[in-house]
């Protein structure tokens, strides 16, 4: 057990409900100092109800949370933490610059430092050039971009982001995820909630899954990963069609999956399964053009950790 | 922190919030539309051909387009920001949601003030005399405020669409303007419409226009300003308290 010093976020029982609907269900987690840790969910999970009970946007029918020893949605939370809440924007009848210079008053900082922080900041993202501009000129990988270098302007030790790269370009994207890498290696807290499992999987030190509205899952990436030991899969293709049914009835298959041309089987032991492909290809006159074992990868552990829940 | 240095800190972030709105909303078309165009054409359809005297016109005229200009931006701000997701950005700034609706009834102040003088300037030039300015220049800074606060107060319901709250708002705004003696002085309503009269704070301010600009209030000064400061405290407590339920529940 971590104490309390160490840790960026405790959540103790955070619950909340919108009518009859508990959205998010006495959940409990720890985020500690310096680490990236990433929040998944499906849809309609609890994620961004969680996100914003925590940056104080709405309160929590139950339970704490404290955000660097202070209480979630205070003004002392608020004043040490960035967000960039899922789907904002940044005022659009304002240039890039202007937002800047009032999140920058809004969080205090002083005017030498914000127009000095929001130059270098501007630059880090590609935006320097149409800092004058407004923002409803602005493409929407310009604006998230931007929204990000709004909640950086008061030099937050700890980051809240939902969904930063969802449905952007993918320099855009590349360009927050090597911002957020290297704001971590300076020593930043992130909170990241993704749906990007490879994002999650190249960002995130701890990992948490949250399933209607409550938690699943916590570890690392590759823990959770490995622990979904049925999830072995053998990819494979042959020059001619088979049917995934007749695949399904090979021994040792849990499912399979068409991906294009090939085909994803799901199994506990992939090596008896590629000695049945093989006997299956020969015995039907079929060659095989490719075969590849995998081991199984978070969005496997993902979607086997949420369905089980769901069941 | 003392408790001073945080109410001085979020002074100066309601600032901050106010010159953002003044810098977005004074230029929006339902602003100007409905803030400054039509209490002017209103006016205009109820006085051409009357031959009123310019006396009696100008503290109607000044009541007016400061009852529509205070409210003009204040109750628009939350919808609009919710519409345009801008909100949950701010809410997550470090400024209590008191210190959000305070930044918006200042802009929308300082918008009723500014566009107030333009009928000021006219009757000045048209020869009228204010008898005593200090007066008439207190009751339009806190008359300001007063509406700025009402027209917040418009917003309370958590709907995202400005168009709605324009709606509610104008449920409320005509009647206030035709039983405020703007049209009819107060003097000469009958007594059911003087006690109507009463329970809006834009008579209080007519009253004191007509104190100034033409002589002859129907109430004492003293109590016309007392009623305006009731009301404008009134309406900052109900925007503040209410705002604080349903603002969370534009997200």
């Amino acid at each position: 057990m971590k104490s309390s010093h160490e840790l960026a976020v405790q959540v103790h029982n955070l619950t909340k409900r919108f009518g009859r609907v508990l959205a998010v269900d006495h959940v409990n987690f720890e985020v500690k100092k310096g680490e990236v840790f990433g929040f998944l969910g499906p849809n309609g999970a609890g994620k961004t109800t969680t996100v914003r009970m925590l940056t104080g946007v709405i309160r929590a029918d139950e339970g704490s949370a404290l955000i660097l020893g202070h209480e979630a949605g205070s003004l002392a939370a608020k004043q040490i933490t960035g967000v960039v809440p899922e789907m904002a924007n940044g005022y659009p009848d304002l240039s890039g610059w202007n937002n800047l210079m009032l999140m920058a008053e809004l969080y205090g900082v002083a005017g030498k430092e914000a127009r000095e922080r929001s130059t270098s900041l501007l630059q880090q993202l590609g935006l320097v050039a149409r800092k004058d501009d407004l923002v409803k000129t602005y493409s929407k990988g310009m604006k998230q971009r931007l929204i990000l270098c709004m909640a950086l302007v008061s030099d937050p030790q700890l980051l809240f982001l939902d969904e930063p790269t969802s449905g952007l370009d993918v320099q855009s994207a590349r360009l927050i995820k090597d911002l957020l890498q290297s704001l971590n290696a300076q020593g930043k807290t992130i909170f990241l909630t993704t749906h990007d499992m490879d994002e999650a999987n190249q960002l995130c030190q701890t990992v948490a899954i949250i399933n209607r509205g409550k938690i699943v899952a916590i570890d690392a990436p590759e823990k959770l990963r490995l622990a979904t030991s049925s999830m072995h899969s053998v990819e494979v293709s042959f020059d001619n069609m088979v049917s995934p049914e007749v695949l399904a009835k090979l021994p040792g298959v849990n499912a399979v999956r068409r991906l294009g041309d090939k085909h994803r089987l799901y199994t506990a032991d992939p090596g008896d399964l590629v000695v049945s492909l093989v006997n299956h290809s020969c015995s039907n006159g079929l060659r095989i053009v490719s075969l590849n074992i995998l081991a199984p990868s978070l969005e496997d552990a993902f979607v086997a950790l949420t369905e089980r829940e769901s069941r | 922190m003392a408790y001073g240095q945080i109410t001085l800190q979020q002074a100066r972030r309601a600032l901050a919030i106010a010159r953002k709105d003044i810098r977005i909303y004074y230029s929006k078309g339902p602003v100007v539309i409905f803030g400054v165009l039509f209490p002017v054409f209103l006016f205009l359809s109820f006085t051409i051909g009357r031959h009123l005297a310019v006396d009696f016109m100008i503290p109607g005229l000044v009541g007016m387009i400061l009852f529509f200009t205070a409210t003009a931006i204040s109750p628009i701000v939350a919808p609009w920001e919710a519409q345009a997701r801008t909100l949950e950005r701010l809410m997550s700034c470090p400024v209590r949601i008191e210190t959000i609706i305070l930044g918006d009834i200042l802009a929308s102040f300082v918008f009723g003030l500014c566009v107030s003088l333009v009928p000021i300037i006219l009757g000045l030039a048209l020869g009228i005399t204010v008898s005593n300015p200090l007066i008439f220049a207190a009751a339009i800074i806190v008359a300001a405020l007063c509406f700025a606060s009402l027209g917040n107060v418009f917003s309370i319901p958590p709907t995202n669409l400005p168009a709605t709250v324009n709606m509610i708002a104008s449920v409320v705004k005509f009647p206030v303007v035709f039983i405020s003696g703007i049209f009819i002085p107060l003097g000469e309503l009958p007594g059911w419409g003087q006690a109507v009269a009463y329970i809006s704070p834009l008579t209080y301010f007519t009253d004191i226009a007509r104190n100034s600009i033409q002589g002859q209030g129907h109430l004492p000064v003293g109590i016309d300003l007392l009623a305006l400061l009731t009301f404008t405290a009134f309406f900052l407590l109900v925007a503040m308290k209410l705002h604080q339920r349903t603002m969370p529940r534009r997200i």
